[in-house]
């Protein structure tokens, strides 16, 4: 088995201009805020980000590096609106391909399997496709002849993902309700990188869950880091909830530039130890 | 005593999963998820119901069995499933609006996105919950059509309309349905106190109005004491205020 541990850094050094990014997750839920802060303290730009979106989208957005968003929302959960992606989408600042919450799966599940579409009934009738000329439709060939809709694949440069536990050759583990589309993420990527609360030999990972809880194969991964309370503020459970006092103060800098500045000097324009050492004093 | 224009929402949310057996019933908002589990307490009791993330949980809140997001998506798109969404916009056909104000590319105020509005309504049982009842509310043209209406489902053709259905819209005031020849929005019942008058101003087009609108239901003594019981600390009170 390869040994393919990285730094933070090693993964951020393969993140270029303009690349279509996947991030896994949900809204404010296991989001690998550990790449993102480190992202946030390169020049990058023109990104295209694909995500189930929370706050790493309204933080790359905030920070001027997003060309386009794919989404079907970007929510901070217990705050139902990311209001720095509010503030891009209405500045016009950044082009969007609005999907539904299933059309996602489905384009993601389609560049997995190297098809460039998979049909669907998911958006018809819908201004997902009514107004989205790369949204298109497709005939049966069968008898009913019924028009579906055909997803695209949602082909990624790179997929990002936080998982629990995973072991030094990449494969990893997740302990909380939900695998999100983590999976499928790496399936669908050029290359994919793995961040986790902690890498553990690969025979102790059965102590932690049943091997249902190892859904992603080092078959799907180049690289892995460990980055503990890496997915701060946003949940990572069992191991930690989300931080809502500190996503209030976290939604509260969109208010001003003056505030995201104040923020962002804060939080972001420091090392991730000095962060997680600021957030264990809090 | 007087029902609580709230309990009255409750039942009426209740009413809406009312025939429909062993589906999953995913009610989103406070009422419908009040309403939601006094119809599995009551009259539909083998409706299957998440615990509001990944598991179905019986009302004794065992886990029954595993639900994520990508299993969600098969109970969805198999159609065993009755959804109640909120929506910030809905015209006379049901089309639906939650995912911005103004135009799709640059909007005045970006709102939810389309989550999984379109699939849901093209492949499940539909019904709307709408706490605040106004014009805005019901407009003649939506902004954005999230959720799927019978005239658009119409035009997108067969496999669009074939398990489209929806059901209910319930608000504060009243409780609407599709039940028309055109499925125009029709005034299926006024809430104790309200009048007809009161919802047609309160509304932004022209409702279908029957000849007679009957009254919503009222909680039944021990219906007021479930839903006493579900929400021990009044929070449906808080989204429907007396």
């Amino acid at each position: 088995m390869p040994d393919k541990r990285v730094s933070v850094d090693d993964i951020v050094g393969e993140l270029h201009d303009g690349m279509t990014i996947g991030i896994g997750g949900w809204g404010s839920r296991r989001k690998p805020m550990a790449v993102i802060r480190a992202m946030l303290r390169t020049s990058l730009r023109d990104l295209t980000i694909v995500s189930y979106g929370g706050p790493d989208v309204g933080l790359l957005c905030a920070a001027g590096m997003v060309r386009k968003v794919v989404f079907a929302f970007v929510s901070l959960d217990s705050i139902a609106l990311e209001p720095h992606f509010r503030l891009a989408r209405q500045a016009g600042s950044i082009d969007a391909l609005e999907l539904d919450e299933g059309m996602f799966l489905l384009g993601l599940q389609a560049a997995a399997w190297r098809v460039p579409f998979l049909p669907t009934r998911v958006g018809l009738g819908s201004d997902v496709v009514a107004r989205q000329p790369e949204i298109r439709t497709v005939m049966s060939p069968y008898d009913d002849r019924e028009e579906l809709v055909a997803m695209p694949a949602l082909p990624l440069d790179v997929a990002l993902v936080h998982q629990n536990r995973a072991d030094a050759g990449g494969n990893a583990q997740f302990l909380g309700p939900d695998l999100y589309f983590d999976d499928l993420m790496c399936q669908s990527a050029g290359k994919s990188f793995v961040t986790c609360e902690r890498i553990v030999d690969t025979a102790d990972l059965a102590a932690f869950g049943s091997h249902h809880t190892q859904r992603i194969s080092r078959l799907w991964t180049d690289g892995v880091a460990e980055t503990p309370n890496g997915a701060h503020f946003t949940s990572c459970t069992p191991d930690y909830e989300r931080d809502e006092a500190f996503q209030k103060e976290y939604a509260a800098s969109a208010a001003s530039a003056e505030a995201w500045q104040q923020w962002r000097s804060d939080w972001i324009d420091i090392s991730e130890a000095d962060y997680q050492r600021k957030v264990a004093a809090r | 005593m007087n029902p609580s224009r709230a309990d009255v929402c409750v039942v009426a949310v209740a009413e809406c999963f009312r025939g429909d057996g062993e589906i999953v019933a995913n009610p989103i908002g406070t009422i419908p998820r009040i309403g939601g589990l006094l119809a599995r307490r009551s009259f539909e009791p083998d409706l299957v119901m998440t615990d509001g993330e990944a598991m179905f949980t019986d009302v004794d809140g065992a886990v029954e069995a595993w639900n994520p997001y990508r299993t969600m998506f098969d109970v969805v798109w198999s159609g065993r499933r009755h959804v109640m969404m909120g929506g910030s916009q809905i015209d006379p056909f049901g089309n639906h609006n939650f995912a911005a104000i103004g135009d799709m590319k640059q909007p005045k105020s970006q709102l939810l996105g389309f989550r999984g509005a379109p699939g849901n309504t093209v492949n499940n049982v539909t019904s709307y919950w709408v706490p605040n009842h106004s014009p805005r509310v019901f407009v003649e043209t939506v902004d954005v059509v999230t959720g799927v209406g019978y005239d658009r489902a119409a035009a997108a053709g067969s496999a669009a309309t074939r398990y489209h259905e929806l059901r209910h819209v319930v608000t504060n005031l009243c409780v609407l349905d599709f039940e028309t020849p055109d499925h125009r929005m029709r005034l299926r019942s006024v809430h104790p106190g309200v009048t007809v008058d009161e919802v047609v101003a309160a509304t932004g087009f022209e409702l279908a109005l029957p000849a007679e609108v009957p009254v919503s239901r009222e909680p039944t003594e021990a219906e007021v004491a479930l839903i006493a019981e579900l929400d021990p600390k009044n929070t449906r009170g808080k989204e429907v205020p007396e």
